[in-house]
């Protein structure tokens, strides 16, 4: 087909024939858009992170490392440092271990089907600024609905309840308790996502297999770690790495939440390179923050390239 | 015996399911159940916080509606998202084509490392892109978000559109060339009508992703007549007056008609996530 669009064209009647032309042509406004508006600025950040730039002055000069050693040396950062990790870590595996609870019951048929699946993808298919807004009062530290259950069932707010006597937990006001609420929320908000990939996965699984299988005198825990979970494993790493992208450098549950508080016990690096780059006004030590968020996403980008060139071959 | 089996199996089921229906869509639940709560009932710690303890009203919605910016926050939200919805087709369509027709080896890889920008996130890009927009004049002006939020539309509609491209067959194109059409003409009157429902798809994704996002609009936005849904209902209506009442509402009005999009397409958009790990 490229011989006759070559070989007969005219130089110019027929240009848009000629796929040597074409095919760049079209392709190149994409490029340009992700090199101008997602390479450049990369390197840029690199670059601020190695110079003294504020959002006050226009100068720049080169510093070296020196944001990276203020940084590093910085309780802050490390705390941020340690709490992403925490915070995605846990929240993953909690998504993993529901996600797969969930996407087995929704492979069964059962009334209201549609209703239960509209409902259970709210967290991801609402916006998440605007569902953390929902968290904002589940968690609030007077009028918290979670909190008068507790209370209700005798848990909380009386004299010798199991979760003491005063009225409320204060779920955001306490460092431990605030760090599991943004957990509960990444986690909340991660599973639809992690359920419908899975879901797709286990659909995929033809029903002759496990039917042999059942035959054949596998009991459910056999045929779920024999045969489901082996081959859902690739795809149950896709689920799994989207999770951690989207959690590790996730910054709208915790600043809408905690705002990193209290006394930065929640604090983590999306949040910390805004407060030092944007509200600070920083742009060179708020830059170098933000670069703690690569090398974990080049490694997802590696593992998914690994997967893609599997399932490739296979 | 089995019967019993059979119930106790249905029963841990629908158990199962209602859980976590529950725990999904409880914040959800909670902003209907306050945006319809009279003030004082909502603020009364003795009464039962998810019943109607005092009939309902609708002064929130009223006061939503009229008495702060949601109206406008609204309105930019969507001119925002139709913007980001035309330049995403206008780039992505024909991409995606190139990468699907002319696609050897080297188009193959071009096209994962479209996707794998897609993991780029926002929240290490959003310093040097304030930088970026402050030199181009657009602080403070929509125009900011219009450039920058197709930097996460191309990259995904890109690839869930080459899915689409090339599951058409190239026969039918072929023909179209040989009964005289120019190799664009044929991607413009035979492949694009047969990739409505992928259009569609981008359509409604590029729309809600622009919707849902987050840091660039805090980062460059702070005049509050120019915010949307997602920066405007968290920041200001909080701000301003701190009411329970008008902010669920303000949070629960954009989710539903986001969530319903949304989940209908949601299956493409799975397709897409994936990657061929299923086949």
């Amino acid at each position: 087909m490229s011989a006759f669009n070559g070989e007969f064209g005219g130089p110019l009647s027929h240009i848009w024939d000629r796929e040597r032309v074409l095919a760049p042509l079209l392709i190149a406004p994409a490029i340009l858009y992700i090199v101008v508006l997602v390479g450049a600025p990369f390197f840029l950040a690199v670059y601020y992170s190695l110079s003294d730039a504020t959002t006050g002055s226009q100068s720049l000069h080169f510093v070296g490392l020196s944001n990276f050693q203020a940084v590093l040396k910085d309780p802050v950062f490390r705390k941020s440092l340690i709490n992403t990790f925490i915070f995605t870590l846990v929240s993953q595996a909690l998504v993993l271990v529901l996600a797969k609870v969930l996407a087995l019951a929704l492979l069964k048929d059962f009334r209201g089907k549609w209703l239960v699946k509209f409902l259970i993808l709210l967290p991801w298919t609402a916006p998440i600024a605007l569902g953390t807004i929902g968290w904002m009062w589940m968690l609030d530290s007077i009028f918290s609905p979670i909190d008068w259950i507790l209370r209700y069932m005798g848990l909380l707010g009386a004299p010798g309840a199991i979760l003491g006597a005063n009225s409320n937990l204060y779920w955001l006001g306490v460092p431990s308790l605030a760090m599991l609420s943004v957990i509960l929320v990444h986690t909340w908000r991660m599973l639809p996502l992690a359920t419908v990939i899975l879901l797709a996965g286990l659909t995929s699984i033809p029903q002759e297999i496990l039917d042999a299988a059942e035959v054949d005198g596998a009991g459910f825990w056999r045929r779920l770690f024999q045969i489901m979970i082996p081959m859902l494993l690739p795809i149950m790493t896709v689920a799994v790495l989207f999770g951690i992208v989207f959690t590790f450098t996730d910054i709208t549950v915790v600043y809408l939440l905690t705002q990193g508080g209290p006394v930065h016990s929640t604090q983590v690096l999306a949040s910390w390179a805004f407060f030092k780059g944007i509200e600070a006004g920083d742009l060179a030590q708020g830059a170098a923050v933000a670069l703690f968020l690569f090398p974990a996403m080049a490694g997802v980008a590696a593992l998914m390239l690994r997967l893609a060139r599997r399932t490739e071959v296979t | 015996m089995a019967g019993l089996r059979q119930i106790g199996k249905r029963s841990s089921l629908y158990g199962v399911v209602i859980f976590f229906s529950l725990f999904s869509a409880f914040p959800f639940f909670w902003m209907v159940i306050a945006s319809f709560k009279r003030a004082h009932d909502l603020y009364t710690l003795k009464n039962n916080p998810f019943l109607f303890n005092e009939p309902p009203t609708l002064e929130h919605l009223h006061h939503l509606f009229f008495g702060t910016l949601f109206v406008k926050y609204l309105i930019n939200t969507v001119v925002v998202g139709i913007a980001v919805v035309v330049i995403t087709l206008v780039v992505a369509v024909p991409a995606a084509y190139s990468l699907a027709r002319w696609a050897g080896r080297w188009g193959e890889n071009l096209g994962i490392a479209i996707f794998l920008t897609y993991l780029v996130p926002p929240t290490l890009l959003f310093i040097p892109l304030s930088r970026v927009i402050g030199f181009l004049g657009l602080q403070e002006s929509l125009w900011s978000l219009i450039l920058i939020y197709p930097t996460f539309t191309i990259p995904f509609c890109t690839w869930l559109l080459m899915g689409f491209f090339k599951s058409i067959p190239l026969d039918i194109e072929e023909q179209a060339l040989v009964d005289g059409y120019s190799r664009v003409g044929a991607m413009v009157r035979i492949v694009l009508p047969l990739s409505i429902s992928g259009l569609l798809t981008v359509v409604v994704f590029s729309f809600t992703l622009s919707m849902h996002e987050f840091i660039y609009a805090l980062a460059f936005i702070s005049s509050s007549a120019l915010k949307t849904v997602s920066i405007g209902v968290p920041t200001e209506l909080i701000g301003e007056f701190f009411e329970w009442g008008p902010l669920m509402a303000g949070a629960l009005i954009p989710s539903i008609p986001a969530a319903i999009l949304y989940t209908l397409f949601l299956d493409r958009f799975i397709a897409g996530f994936t990657m061929g790990a299923i086949k």
